[in-house]
C-alpha cells in the first residue's frame, strides 16, 4: 500500500513527500538497458520487489541473469552504456533514479552501504584499512581525529578483527579478513540496509561459513537488513528469510526461503535446487539444466526459460509470461496461471 | 604403519605389501600412478630474506585404474601444485612419481617425455584463458592428434577429432569444431578441454578444478561426462577441487589436503560418514547443505589456513583443532590406517580415541 | 545420456579449415572493422591515394620531376599546376614522384622496426633471466638515445649513406619502443592457462612462441608497426631536411631541404615549402588514424558509445494497487 504522487525525475526529492510504505526499500518496475553498438540488451526486466526493516533478502541466480546490474542499479553506480530506462528505485520512500550525486551522497554509505565481490578489488592496494576507513568517514564528515579512530577499531571489532590491523595494508590480510574489513567499512555509520554482491565467492568454504554466520550476528546486533547476492543457492538458504531467483533479467521465483526451497514452483529454481549434490543422504545420479541462459540482445517470445524447461508447454514458448501470485510466493510460470499447480 | 607402501620398500621393512585397493586393479599390479613422499618447495622473498614456501611436504598417494580420485582441499592446501607436480609443469623437490610402475625421474627423451604426456594430460579450471582465443576451437586437438598419434592421416585427424567431440557431448561435432572460443559457452569449452586431453588416449587425466568457474546448472553434466569418460572410456581422473559435494558425487576416492600434506584418504563414502581427521569434520560441517536442517549453531571455527613457511615440525592443524595433545606440537602426523583401506595423519585418531572435533 | 549432451545452436556452416579459407575469412573481417570506424576510413583513404602515387606515379603526371627544364619559379598554372621551382622543375611531379620514396622509407623502416621489436620483445620475455636483463638494458639505452644528435655523429663518418643508412638508423633507434611494450605484453601472457596447455600437451618452446603466443598479440604488433611508421615519415624528413641522406634524390624530405635553400617563402614560393610540409602530416595523419582504428578494433572497450537518438525518459508512473 502506498500513498504517492508522480515524482519529477529531474529534480532532487526535496519537492515530493516521500512515499510511505514502512519498508526499507521498495523497488517498482525496474529496468536497465545496455545501449551498445548492436542495439538494445534488456539487462533486468520489470524487475519489482520490497525489502522490510531488518530482512535479509536472498537473489539468486548463475551468470546473465542479472543480478549484479540491478545491484548496481539499486544503489546508483551504473556508467554507460548501462542505463535505467524505467521504473522507481524507493529509498525509505524517496526515488533515488534520477538523483544527482550530491543528492544521493546523503544517503550513500550514511543509510545504504554496499558490499562488493573482490575485497582486492574494491580495496585501495596502496592506502592502509585504517586510512581507507578515515577517507570513508571524511567524506561524510567525521572530522575529529579521535572520533574516527574511535570508530574505526570498533567495527574491526564488531568483524572480529584485531584493531591493530589498521595500520595493515589489503596484501598483508588473508582473504577472509580482507572481506571482514570490508563489511566493516560498510558498518561504519550503522546503515539500514547493506547490499552485498557475492562477498563470499573468492572464499573458501570454512572462511565463508564463518563470514555468512558473522553477517548474521551483526544483522542481530544492529538492525540493518540486507540484500544478498550471489549464485550458491546453497549458501544462502541458511540465513535469508526471503529468496528472489532471478533469470536472463527477470524474476522467476519470490518467496520466503524455507518454502521456495521445500517446494520450489519454478522449474528453473527446482532444476537448481536439483543441480546441487549432497553430502548427505543417498547418492543419486542428477542432471542439472542443459543449455545456456539466452542471448539477452534478441528479443525473445514466450518464456526465457522455455527452450531448457524440462516442463515446457507449447503455449510457454510463444505467451510473454506475467508474475503469478501463489499463496506467499510470486512465479513466473504458466503452469500456476490459475495459482495452482496447472497439470495440462 | 602402513602406508601405500612399494614392494621394494616392503621387502625391506618385511612387511606385507598392500594391495593398491581399486577397481579394475590386480592385486599384485601396482598402481596406475603412485606418489612417495612427494614434495615441492618455492623459494620466496630474496635476498637476506630467502624464505622456503612449503607447497607440498611428504604426499604419498595412489591412483588405480578406471576410479576417479578426488584431491580435495582448501586454497594453498598444495591440491594445484600437486596436479602440476604430476603433469611435470614443476619438477618435485623429492620424492618420487610412478606411473604404471616406473619412475619419472628416469624420462629423459622427448619420446618417452611426450609418451607420458599423452598418457596423463591435464584439464584446466578457466574456460575463458584454457583455449587460445586466436584459433578455432579445432586447433587444439589437432596439434593434439598430430603430436601425439603421428600415425594418423590429416583426414583421419579430422575423424579422430568429431568422434571425440561426439563423445564429450559436443554436437554437431563438425559445426563445432570450427568455431571460435567465444562463441561457446563456459560449459562447452570445458568440454573442449576434456576432447584435447581425450584426443591423446590417456590413462589418467588431471582434472584441475574443471567446474568450479562455471554455472551450478552447468556443472552436473560435466561431472557426469568424468562418470562416463570412466566408465565408457577407462580413464582414469584425478579431480581436484574445493567442493566436497561434487567430490562425493564424482569420485570413488577421496583424499583431503590441508597445509601441503595429505589428512585423510579413503573410499569417499566412508570418509563422508565417518572422518577421522579434526579437518576433515570441520570442512564437512562448513559445506552449506540446502536439503539439511538450518543450524547455525556449533563451533565456527574462524581460522584459515596457512601458508607454509618455513614450518617447525608438528601438525600443521594444531593452532585450530581443539582436541590438539602435547605430541600435535613437537611431531608431524604421518599418514596411518585407522579403517581397511581409510588412512588419516593424526595422532589423536592414530592413538584410538574417537575423534569429535566440529 | 541427454544431460551429457550440449547442444550449439544457431546455422550450422561447412566447415573450413584450409588455411586460405581462413585468411580470406581475416581480411573480409579487416575490411568490414575498417568501413564501420570512421578514423580507419579517412586514414585508409588517405594511404590508399599515397599509395597509389608512388606506385603508378606515371598516370598521375607525364612531367620528368628532375628535369629542369621548364621556367624557374613560375607560379600554379593549368601546366604546372603547383608551379615550379627555381631550378625549372615541375613541382606537381616533384610531388607526386616524391610520394614512392617517401613512403618506401616509412614502410620498410616500420616493417624493419617492428620484426625487431618483435624479436628483442619476446625473446627477453620468453627467455627471461639474463639474456633478458641484458636484451632489456641495450633496449632502454637505446631508448633514451637522442636520435637527431646521433644521426649527425654517423653523417660524419657515413656521408655518402644515402636511403639505406637513413633507415638502418631509424630502426636501430626505433625499435625500443615496440620491444618494450611486446615484453610487457609477452610477460603478461607468460602464465595464460593456454600457454601452459600447451606446454602440457608436448609443444616446443619455439611453437608457442610463434604459433601460440604471437597470433594473440598481432593487434599490438600492427599497432607497432602504424606508430613507429608515424614517427618515422616525421623523422626520415626531418634528417632529408637537415640534408642527410641524398638531397639529389625526389622525396617529400629533399623538396623540403631544397625549398629551405632556396629561400622558397622569403621569395614568395609559397606552394614548393607547404605541399610536401602538409602531405607528410598527412601521411602521418594517415598512420595515426588507422592506429586509432586498430586500438578500438582491438579493445571494444574504447568504441565510442553511440547513443540511439531518441532517449526513453524515465517511466515515472503512479505505482497501482497492490
Amino acid at each position: 500500500m502506498s500513498l504517492a504522487r508522480p515524482n519529477r525525475s529531474a529534480l532532487p526529492g526535496q519537492l515530493t513527500p516521500p512515499v510511505v510504505t514502512g519498508n526499507v526499500l521498495d523497488v517498482e518496475s525496474l529496468t536497465v538497458d545496455y545501449l551498445t553498438q548492436r542495439g538494445r540488451v534488456r539487462a533486468v526486466e520489470d524487475v519489482s520487489f520490497s525489502v522490510d526493516r531488518g530482512e535479509f533478502l536472498g537473489i539468486v541466480g548463475e551468470s546473465g541473469c542479472g543480478k549484479s546490474t540491478l545491484l548496481f542499479a539499486i544503489a546508483q553506480l551504473l556508467t554507460p552504456p548501462a542505463e535505467i530506462t524505467g521504473g522507481r528505485v524507493l529509498f525509505k520512500g524517496t526515488n533515488l533514479v534520477g538523483l544527482t550525486d550530491s543528492a544521493l551522497a546523503t544517503t550513500r554509505w550514511r543509510d545504504m552501504s554496499v558490499v562488493m565481490q573482490s575485497a582486492m578489488n574494491a580495496l585501495n592496494p596502496v592506502k592502509t584499512i585504517g586510512s581507507q576507513f578515515k577517507d570513508a568517514m571524511r567524506a561524510h564528515g567525521v572530522r575529529s581525529p579521535a572520533e574516527i579512530a574511535d570508530r574505526s577499531a570498533e567495527v574491526l571489532r564488531m568483524v572480529g578483527i584485531d584493531p591493530l590491523h589498521l595500520r595493515s595494508y589489503p596484501h598483508q590480510l588473508s582473504g577472509g579478513m580482507r572481506q571482514r574489513s570490508m563489511i566493516a567499512m560498510a558498518m561504519l555509520f550503522t546503515p539500514e540496509l547493506v547490499i552485498m554482491d557475492e562477498p563470499t565467492s573468492a572464499l573458501d568454504v570454512v572462511a565463508q561459513r564463518s563470514l555468512m554466520v558473522q553477517i548474521k550476528e551483526l544483522q542481530r546486533q544492529l538492525g540493518f537488513a540486507i540484500i544478498f547476492v550471489t549464485h550458491d543457492m546453497s549458501l544462502v538458504s541458511h540465513f535469508s528469510d526471503r529468496l528472489m531467483v532471478m533469470y536472463a533479467g527477470q524474476v522467476a521465483e519470490l518467496g520466503p526461503t524455507r518454502r521456495v526451497f521445500d517446494s520450489p514452483l519454478h522449474p528453473y529454481s527446482a532444476g537448481l535446487l536439483e543441480a546441487f549434490p549432497s553430502i548427505r543422504g543417498p547418492r543419486v545420479p542428477l542432471t542439472g539444466i542443459p543449455g545456456s541462459p539466452p542471448d539477452l540482445a534478441q528479443e525473445a517470445e514466450g518464456c526465457r526459460f522455455a527452450p531448457r524447461c524440462p516442463q515446457v508447454l507449447d503455449r510457454c514458448r510463444t505467451t510473454t509470461v506475467p508474475l503469478y501470485q501463489v499463496g506467499g510466493i510470486q512465479v513466473r510460470c504458466l503452469r500456476r496461471e490459475d495459482g495452482g499447480d496447472s497439470r495440462d | 604403519m602402513t602406508d601405500r607402501v612399494l614392494p621394494d620398500r616392503a621387502a625391506a621393512n618385511g612387511a606385507q605389501p598392500q594391495p593398491a585397493a581399486s577397481n579394475g586393479d590386480a592385486a599384485d599390479q601396482p598402481p596406475l600412478l603412485q606418489t612417495d613422499r612427494l614434495t615441492r618447495h618455492f623459494r620466496i622473498g630474496g635476498g637476506l630474506r630467502r624464505q622456503t614456501l612449503h607447497a607440498v611436504d611428504e604426499v604419498s598417494l595412489s591412483i588405480g585404474r578406471r576410479e576417479i580420485v578426488a584431491l580435495a582441499g582448501e586454497s594453498g592446501s598444495g591440491k594445484s601444485t600437486v596436479a602440476r607436480l604430476l603433469a611435470r609443469v614443476y619438477n618435485p623437490t623429492a620424492g618420487e612419481i610412478y606411473f604404471q610402475g616406473k619412475p619419472l625421474s628416469r624420462l629423459r627423451s622427448r619420446t618417452d617425455l611426450l609418451s607420458y604426456r599423452s598418457d596423463v594430460p591435464m584439464v584446466f579450471q578457466d574456460p575463458f584463458s584454457s583455449i587460445n582465443p586466436v584459433f578455432r576451437v579445432s586447433h587444439g586437438i589437432l596439434r593434439s592428434l598430430k603430436l601425439h598419434r603421428p600415425e594418423l592421416s590429416r583426414a583421419e585427424r579430422q575423424q579422430q577429432a568429431e568422434r571425440i567431440f561426439e563423445t564429450v557431448g559436443l554436437i554437431p561435432p563438425a559445426d563445432v569444431l570450427q568455431r571460435f572460443p567465444h562463441e561457446l559457452s563456459g560449459g562447452q569449452r570445458q568440454r573442449v578441454g576434456f576432447a584435447q586431453a581425450l584426443a591423446m588416449r590417456p590413462k589418467l587425466i588431471l582434472a584441475d578444478e574443471p567446474v568450479s568457474m562455471l554455472d551450478v546448472s552447468i556443472r552436473i553434466g560435466l561431472l557426469n561426462l568424468m562418470a562416463s569418460l570412466r566408465d565408457e572410456e577407462g580413464v582414469s581422473i584425478l579431480y581436484i577441487t574445493h567442493d566436497i559435494a561434487s567430490a562425493r558425487y564424482v569420485a570413488d576416492r577421496l583424499i583431503i589436503m590441508y597445509a601441503g600434506q595429505v589428512a585423510e584418504s579413503g573410499p569417499v563414502e566412508d570418509v563422508l560418514a565417518s572422518p577421522r581427521h579434526p579437518y576433515t569434520q570441520l570442512l564437512l560441517s562448513a559445506v552449506p547443505d540446502p536439503r539439511a536442517e538450518l543450524t547455525i549453531g556449533g563451533q565456527t571455527d574462524r581460522g584459515e589456513p596457512p601458508k607454509v613457511v618455513d614450518p617447525s615440525p608438528g601438525c600443521r592443524f594444531r593452532w585450530r583443532c581443539p582436541l590438539a595433545i602435547e605430541q600435535c606440537h613437537q611431531v608431524t602426523p604421518e599418514l596411518v590406517q585407522l579403517a581397511p583401506d581409510h588412512d588419516a595423519a593424526c595422532h589423536v585418531a592414530a592413538s584410538g580415541a574417537e575423534v569429535k572435533a566440529f | 545420456m541427454v544431460a551429457l549432451f550440449s547442444q550449439v545452436g544457431g546455422p550450422s556452416q561447412a566447415p573450413t579449415t584450409s588455411a586460405r579459407s581462413q585468411a580470406g575469412q581475416a581480411v573480409g573481417r579487416l575490411w568490414r572493422a575498417v568501413r564501420s570506424n570512421r578514423k580507419a576510413t579517412v586514414g585508409a583513404i588517405l594511404l590508399l591515394i599515397f599509395t597509389f602515387m608512388a606506385v603508378f606515379p606515371w598516370l598521375i603526371t607525364h612531367d620528368n620531376p628532375e628535369a629542369e627544364v621548364f621556367g624557374q619559379s613560375l607560379g600554379p598554372s593549368a601546366h604546372h599546376l603547383f608551379g615550379t621551382t627555381s631550378l625549372g622543375q615541375d613541382l606537381f611531379a616533384q610531388f607526386v614522384w616524391g610520394a614512392r620514396e617517401t613512403l618506401i622509407i616509412a614502410v620498410v623502416s616500420g616493417l624493419l622496426s617492428t620484426v625487431l621489436s618483435v624479436a628483442i620483445g619476446l625473446a627477453a620475455a620468453y627467455l627471461g633471466g639474463v639474456p633478458d636483463a641484458v636484451l632489456s638494458y641495450v633496449t632502454d639505452v637505446l631508448l633514451v638515445l637522442p636520435t637527431f644528435p646521433l644521426l649527425i655523429i654517423i653523417a660524419a663518418f657515413l656521408p655518402n649513406g644515402g636511403v639505406v643508412v637513413l633507415i638502418g638508423v631509424l630502426v636501430v633507434t626505433g625499435y625500443s619502443y615496440g620491444a618494450r611494450q611486446l615484453r610487457s605484453q609477452a610477460l603478461s601472457m607468460r602464465h595464460r592457462d593456454f600457454l601452459e596447455a600447451a606446454r602440457v600437451r608436448g609443444e616446443r618452446s619455439l611453437y608457442i612462441v610463434f604459433v601460440e603466443i604471437i597470433p594473440t598479440m598481432t593487434s599490438l604488433i600492427v599497432a607497432t608497426f602504424l606508430g613507429t611508421a608515424v614517427y618515422n615519415v616525421i623523422f626520415a624528413a626531418g634528417l632529408q631536411f637537415i640534408g642527410f641522406g641524398n638531397p639529389g634524390s625526389v622525396s617529400w624530405g629533399t623538396m623540403l631541404y631544397w625549398a629551405e635553400n632556396e629561400e622558397a617563402l622569403q621569395t614568395g614560393q609559397y606552394l614548393w615549402a607547404i605541399v610536401p610540409g602538409v602531405c607528410i602530416a598527412l601521411l602521418g595523419a594517415a598512420f595515426a588514424l588507422l592506429n586509432y582504428a586498430f586500438d578500438e578494433i582491438g579493445n571494444p572497450a574504447l568504441r565510442p558509445v553511440r547513443r540511439p537518438r531518441r532517449i526513453r525518459r524515465v517511466r515515472t508512473s503512479v505505482p497501482g494497487a497492490s
